[in-house]
């Protein structure tokens, strides 16, 4: 029994030890965006400043870069959640017919690795004579984070009670009332999960992006252009800010899934 | 909400976009690698199955270590991963939930920004080596950058959560009084992880390594990264056929045979295993 309790403490401190290494990257990221430094690269510790982030905007590119990734992600998400909904409540309510080859579609649009899915695409906005610009990288990500959205609201599609939409039928709902106030809001969670996951993606996507952005630059696409030349500390900063939000958005709803629980 | 047409009508719209930018495009694609011509003149479909041929063996290195750097990084995520899992779904007790977010933190900041901060650590008169080389610790050209082992690590950090997530689904749906009931009929502790937590684990190992095998083989960022010119792969050879090359023919040959490889690994997966645990794994990422 001692040597099960000796195994499960190094199992502890191992587990710790990941999820240290894990998180050391981000500490250096927010740690280097109070870095008073002088020379042009960003590698090594010269004093404590605030100054980047008094002068968060003052790199106009990537002011722009982060304000399209923002406007594409809330775009994309948009569209995203609406589809996506629908066809998580097509494929966990109904029988239909192709329904098997959309269940395939949607595992298909999750695993090709975005370097197949960017270049294919570029063949055919090239082919279409289509301009690449923030509209062809809204249709990329819509299409990459589409499967997820609908692959969560389904999940919870299926855990849903028909007999509730039936009442509410029976007391006299219209199809559209019932599907506002009844099942709506009970798939609510699913949806809105499944929606910060599509923003979360495509703020983050590079890939993709990088195959069908013509000459619209994005944060991620800004920060690998400027690796060579170095990374400016004001990216440190939005990185940071961005982290710190994430993190908010996701104890809060975790306190509210708990609370919802109780 | 009844009416026959309705499922129809709501799957319409991802239908179209599913069709139009993705079995298209990736037919397409198909289509493309068998071409023969040029950027200006235009490309001609003439069956040139011999593109294939060509872009392989053009390419081969590449590939090669593609597959091996996806391949030891996979087995280094299963290796590290394995007893993270392990231990959160069997004595994380109440604190699992806790375990799994500070998991996902580096998900909150962007995979470009995480590999180049990674990248920070490891650089030469960095935090890591400078501090050591400083102590004496190191001689003054020892690096870690730009090595097989600095790509393979940024996969493995990369990608580490997505084989420690459905690992631990599938540990977590383990009764732990099966495991009792091994231990009663007297087998070891050994016996016991061996003969029935392990075999009971297994879907989600496969659905782990389909997660992370896959996209770091076809990952061009690490290898931009944190490789040097001696660590390219096929990711990057891809981006830049298409992008700066203009070699679409040879480009498509190689995205594609990526995705037949891929496609086969999907084809195993959905006959062994049926295709929803992979993306209730995947959606709870």
């Amino acid at each position: 029994m001692k040597r099960n309790r000796l195994g499960d403490r190094v199992l502890h401190l191992y587990t710790w030890l990941i999820i240290v290494w894990l998180s050391a990257p981000i500490a250096v990221m927010i740690l280097f965006g109070f870095n008073d430094k002088k020379s042009k690269s960003n590698t090594s510790w010269q004093g404590f400043t605030l100054r980047w982030y008094q002068e968060l905007f003052s790199i106009s590119d990537l002011s722009t870069a982060l304000i399209n990734s923002l406007v594409i992600a809330v775009a994309s998400t948009l569209v995203t959640a609406v589809i996506g909904t629908m066809l998580g409540l097509a494929l966990g309510r109904f029988r239909f017919r192709g329904k098997g080859i959309t269940n395939f579609l949607v595992f298909v649009a999750i695993s090709t690795p975005e370097l197949v899915m960017g270049s294919s695409l570029l063949s055919l906005f090239v082919s279409a004579n289509m301009p690449r610009d923030s509209f062809t990288i809204i249709i990329a990500h819509v299409l990459f984070s589409l499967s997820f959205v609908t692959v969560t609201v389904r999940a919870r599609v299926v855990t849903l009670d028909p007999s509730l939409e039936e009442a509410a039928r029976d007391l006299g709902a219209s199809a559209w009332g019932t599907f506002r106030q009844v099942t709506l809001p009970a798939i609510m969670p699913g949806v809105a999960a499944g929606a910060m996951l599509a923003f979360a993606l495509s703020v983050d996507d590079y890939v993709v992006t990088s195959f069908v952005n013509g000459s619209t630059i994005t944060f991620p696409l800004w920060i690998v252009g400027s690796v060579k030349t170095g990374i400016p500390p004001q990216v440190n900063v939005m990185g940071t800010l961005i982290f710190g939000v994430g993190v908010l958005i996701a104890v809060a709803n975790f306190v509210a899934a708990r609370r919802r629980r109780t | 909400m009844k009416g026959r047409l309705t499922p129809y009508l709501l799957a319409l719209p991802s239908w179209l976009w599913l069709g139009i930018f993705l079995v298209v495009p990736l037919a397409a694609m198909a289509s493309v690698s068998t071409t023969t011509g040029n950027n200006i003149d235009g490309f001609v479909q003439t069956f040139a199955f011999s593109n294939y041929t060509d872009a392989l063996s053009r390419y081969s290195t590449q590939l090669a270590r593609s597959f091996a750097y996806g391949a030891m990084a996979t087995v280094a995520m299963l290796v590290i991963g394995y007893p993270v899992a392990y231990f959160i779904a069997f004595k994380g007790g109440a604190r699992k939930s806790t375990y799994l977010f500070l998991l996902l933190l580096p998900f909150f900041v962007s995979f470009v920004l995480r590999t180049i901060s990674w990248g920070f650590l490891l650089a030469d008169d960095g935090i890591l080596l400078g501090t050591l080389k400083g102590w004496g610790l190191l001689p003054a050209g020892f690096h870690v950058l730009a090595t097989t082992f600095s790509v393979v690590a940024g996969l493995t950090y990369n990608w580490l959560p997505f084989m420690i997530l459905p690992i631990y689904v599938a540990l977590e749906r383990v009764d732990p009084r099966v495991i009792e009931a091994a231990q009663d009929l007297y087998a070891t502790r050994l016996a016991a992880f061996r003969r029935v937590v392990l075999p009971l684990s297994l879907p989600g190992v496969f659905a782990g390594v389909l997660m992370t095998f896959v996209p770091a083989t076809a990952d061009p960022v690490n290898a931009q990264i944190l490789g040097g010119t001696s660590n390219t792969m096929i990711g990057n050879v891809i981006q830049t056929e298409y992008l700066t090359n203009l070699a679409y023919p040879s480009a498509s040959a190689l995205s594609f045979t990526l995705m037949a490889v891929l496609l086969v690994g999907i084809f195993i997966y959905a006959k062994a295993l049926g295709t929803e645990n992979v993306l209730e794994a995947a959606a709870n990422r």
